[in-house]
């Protein structure tokens, strides 16, 4: 067991390492002189020695990213170029209302595939299995910002129900204001991590069922809903531990763009801000925070796996030679 | 004792092939496969005449008479009618031309991303399988951290220092997604270099890299297929993000993310010109989507339906 949770910590070392030399190399590849954007024309030569000096633009670049990662790993991601300001501050205090989005539409997505994946498995094959296959394809195939524009279509401008975009309305600040605002951005972002999750569900519900304890429960005369809730469910639950730390991916990318089109305050609509306005620090900083919370939900998912199947635990894995 | 027997010509005898009777003989063909299941399955034939019709229309959008980026002030969001079908933009665009001329850029960066994918990254699944050991591994963990990484995110930023061009876009595209093909690959290989047959050519002195692409490549493609159908879905998905925030295909080209971005201004007062490149993407991702699991239950037998 700790040999396999050392092995993923090395593998989560080595993505992370990759993720901040691709963050690092987007400042040498930027266009353009990273200097000139704090030199003026009005300054010495000696000042602008200096600028350059603290920007340690006379060393070179691995002995830059070396010092640069030395910083980020205290929690110094150096000063915005727009606002001035450090950083760090600037995402931790938009941190908490991505969180948010991210994780109700996490429980709202689980909440509603996990039954829809089980029923559709359970009535294979039937109007309503196809029914179910069909919104799984729907929500598969439709882009995630393409979903959000209809709705803002119909709950703004057809429906006048819903605010189309932001996290409160002006001068409110309730909970019930809050969470008017949420749905349409929670809805989008479910949908799209639905699709998989329905899916994987009930192609293992359909191979649970197949089972021999499924005969012998229905052999006891158990009703097919209990088989289903009771037996079924248990068996089906765990692969989606994975399928919830491969779908971080989602919603990390997807928090990106959902924010972005609702206006939600988060970390993704800032960094897209910072994207236009060619803010470094900030893209770098943001990569580095996503990054890390995707790679930690496929360890920690990992990890709580292994826990879950005891097969990992006496090593299976290794049998198979992976 | 010295051997007295010397092979020559008139040692062996000539020996005609005889044609036997093997009672029913099955050819079935990976295309026949394909074709029986596509028939069978309503929604396969949908996704196929779908795509048939789209793609012919996008080829023959030159046909139309109006040029897609061609402004004109009187016909400023003119509603649907026989001469525009789809209406007009805020510049007067005639509205279905220029979806048929996204659609190409579309489809044109969907399928050359899924080539490049697929090529880098079934060349990479045989080798490494193919080859095995310490290779196999340094290789196999080049691909995972490919995996691990958020492709979609990288993308962006990628995207967003780049020039925009076509050209990029799938470069960039293929960048992120070769990774679980060569999975795929790779794994088929491993079993498949233990069949009978390649060991059989192996021993009649083929080459290596005459097994790979003989032996190997044509057994492979049934899975190369599937995830290339699937790989055509997300390069149009990816794109169409990509062009929504502005970091693809850009002014005055435009493909249907693109034209969603130029629609999200006008979302308010005209919702309709949002929907119809949405629906557009919605329906050929769909349709690729369904095609690939249709190759996919079509080469698996084994998956039961």
């Amino acid at each position: 067991m700790l040999k396999i949770i050392l092995k993923k910590v090395a593998e989560v070392t080595v993505v992370m390492l990759l993720i901040s030399i691709f963050s690092f190399a987007i400042i040498e590849l930027a266009p353009g002189d990273i200097s000139s954007m704090y030199i003026s024309a009005d300054m010495s030569p000696e000042e602008q020695e200096m600028v350059m000096e603290k920007l340690g633009l006379n060393k070179s670049g691995t002995e830059r990213y070396i010092e640069w990662l030395k910083e980020a790993v205290k929690g110094n991601w150096g000063y915005s170029i727009s606002y001035k300001l450090p950083v760090a501050d600037m995402l931790v205090k938009r941190l908490p209302s991505t969180l948010l989005l991210m994780g109700t539409s996490l429980i709202v997505s689980l909440a509603m595939s996990i039954p829809l994946g089980l029923i559709a498995g359970y009535k294979k094959n039937t109007w309503v299995d196809n029914a179910i296959s069909g919104f799984a394809y729907f929500g598969m195939s439709i882009p995630s910002f393409y979903f959000g524009m209809l709705m803002i279509i119909l709950f703004t401008a057809i429906l006048h129900w819903l605010p189309s975009s932001g996290m409160h309305s002006f001068g409110v600040n309730t909970p019930w204001d809050t969470a008017k605002h949420m749905i349409m951005p929670v809805m989008t972002m479910a949908l799209s991590s639905m699709a998989s999750k329905v899916r994987y569900v009930r192609a293992n519900t359909i191979g649970q069922l197949s089972e021999e304890y499924v005969l012998a429960a229905k052999a006891k005369g158990t009703s097919g809903m209990t088989i289903l809730f009771r037996h079924v469910l248990k068996n089906t639950l765990l692969p989606i531990i994975t399928i919830v730390g491969m779908n971080m991916a989602s919603m990390v990318t997807g928090s990106f763009i959902i924010e972005s089109l609702f206006g939600w305050p988060g970390i993704g609509s800032f960094a897209m801000e910072a994207i236009g306005k060619q803010d470094y620090p900030i893209i770098m900083a943001y990569i580095m925070m996503s990054g890390f919370i995707l790679v930690m939900g496929n360890f920690i998912a990992d990890i709580l796996y292994s826990f879950a199947d005891p097969r990992i635990k006496r090593g299976v894995d290794a049998a198979n030679g992976k | 004792m010295e051997n007295k027997y010397v092979f020559n010509e008139s040692s062996f005898q000539r020996m005609e092939k005889k044609q036997k009777d093997l009672g029913a003989v099955y050819r079935r063909s990976l295309w026949k496969d394909i074709k029986k299941e596509i028939r069978a399955n309503k929604l396969a034939m949908f996704a196929v005449i779908y795509l048939v019709i789209i793609i012919t229309a996008c080829l023959l959008a030159p046909l139309s008479p109006y040029d897609p980026n061609g402004l004109s002030r009187a016909d400023k969001f003119a509603p649907a009618s026989l001469q525009h079908p789809f209406g007009c933009d805020e510049f007067g665009r005639d509205y279905f031309t220029r979806a048929l001329y996204g659609g190409r850029i579309s489809l044109l960066v969907g399928f050359s991303a899924m080539f490049v994918t697929v090529c880098i990254g079934t060349t990479i699944g045989i080798f490494s399988g193919y080859i095995g050991g310490k290779f196999d591994m340094l290789l196999m963990r080049f691909t995972d951290i490919f995996l691990a990484l958020p492709s979609m995110l990288l993308m962006i930023v990628l995207n967003s220092f780049l020039k925009p061009s076509i050209p990029t876009l799938i470069a960039v595209l293929s960048l992120f997604s070769w990774a679980s093909v060569a999975r795929i690959t790779r794994a088929e290989t491993m079993s498949l270099k233990e069949r009978d047959y390649v060991v059989a050519s192996k021993n009649l002195g083929a080459g290596n890299i005459q097994i790979a692409v003989k032996h190997i490549l044509p057994n492979i493609l049934g899975p190369v297929m599937v995830a290339a159908s699937l790989g055509v879905a997300s390069a149009i998905l990816s794109e169409s993000s990509l062009s929504f925030l502005g970091l693809g295909i850009s002014i005055p080209h435009a493909s249907w993310g693109s034209m969603l971005q130029g629609a999200q201004a006008f979302i308010l007062d005209r919702p309709i010109l949002a929907v119809y490149p949405g629906v557009l993407i919605l329906l050929t991702v769909l349709s690729f989507n369904i095609l690939g699991d249709v190759l996919r239950s079509a080469l698996e037998p084994k998956i039961v339906k």
